[in-house]
């Protein structure tokens, strides 16, 4: 899920670069409240509103979606960003949705396979199924008296 | 054989995950190593001394290591930091008596933007130098995860007191006290 939330931000966030508008929401959106640890775009706080003062004062200078979040990170570290990085154990935040769906997928793969065998399988001859000689008169002659 | 495939399979998931979880809690939790050597009386060497960090003037870089020699009162502070506020000017007054004893405050800053702490140290007309912890890994060594927080350091680079919360006179009398007899 980590996986795609960060494909559609950084899909978001390439959208909003080629057009060369940089938003205030556009950057709240991806970067956290340093000292209440959530999302700056829900955050209320006299610190909530200095980054946002910060991050306003930086789109006012022009800089890009890219240059304002080095910036933010060169300031406050990189626990200001939203989506954990991609070195050390931050990376297993990508990597873990991805071998859990490739584990699943491979169980689903092995199921899949048993059941097919399964049914591909001949069904045992079972003698009750047939009916016998008698059976089969009577039936013939029963079926005869409503035509 | 086969049929024992999906069993083996979602096992080694499960204790995977388990293994990640357990590393990721152990790693990111706060160390309080520090806390414990200080408590039973021993004198740690202050970690990751030899870490450059850049001045909070913006000119030049500092590690603690350059610092040798002199008795420390290590400070980790923010501009958003109420504690913080109250304990500046102790500090700063705390920092004239230091001088005299080849003794300092070091202000780290953390978390915070470089022209908030600027306003800051203008605003408690702060003399000592401060450096700023711009990933956090410094904090992380001291087992910093809230603010403010201050070690004692010995002129060996050791760490003799520490406090996790907002200091007081008294705290900064043992720093005194220290560089007044060694």
């Amino acid at each position: 899920m980590l996986s795609a939330l960060a494909l559609c931000c950084s899909v978001n966030g390439s959208a909003a670069a080629s057009t060369g508008r940089v938003s205030l929401p556009v950057i709240e959106r991806q970067v956290m409240c340093v000292t209440c640890k959530i999302p700056l775009n829900v955050a209320q706080s006299p610190q909530a509103d200095r980054e946002r003062a910060f991050i306003q004062s930086l789109i006012d200078k022009g800089l890009s979606e890219r240059q304002i979040k080095r910036t933010l990170v060169a300031q406050y570290g990189p626990t200001v960003l939203a989506l954990p990085s991609a070195h050390g154990f931050d990376l297993a935040a990508y990597l873990v949705p991805l071998a859990v769906l490739l584990v699943l997928l491979a169980i689903l793969a092995l199921l899949l396979a048993r059941w097919r065998r399964r049914g591909a399988e001949p069904a045992p001859a079972s003698s009750q199924d047939e009916l016998s000689q008698t059976d089969a008169a009577r039936l013939a002659a029963d079926l005869a008296r409503f035509d | 054989m086969r049929s024992r495939v999906v069993p083996i399979l979602a096992t080694l998931a499960g204790a995977g995950l388990i293994g990640l979880l357990i590393y990721g809690v152990s790693a990111k939790s706060s160390n309080r190593t520090l806390d414990e050597q200080v408590a039973h009386g021993r004198a740690p060497v202050a970690p990751d001394a030899t870490r450059e960090l850049p001045l909070l003037t913006g000119h030049g870089q500092a590690a603690l290591a350059s610092f040798r020699g002199k008795v420390v009162v290590l400070n980790f502070w923010a501009s958003w930091c109420v504690p913080c506020q109250t304990e500046a000017p102790l500090l700063e007054r705390a920092q004239q008596r230091l001088l005299a004893h080849r003794a300092t405050v070091l202000g780290v800053t953390y978390l915070d933007a470089s022209p908030d702490s600027r306003a800051f140290a203008r605003r408690f007309h702060i003399t000592y130098p401060n450096v700023r912890d711009t990933t956090g890994d410094f904090a992380h060594a001291y087992g910093t995860d809230q603010l403010p927080e201050s070690f004692i350091l010995d002129r060996a680079g050791r760490v003799r007191a520490l406090s996790r919360g907002e200091i007081d006179q008294a705290f900064l009398n043992r720093a005194s006290a220290l560089a007044g007899s060694t």
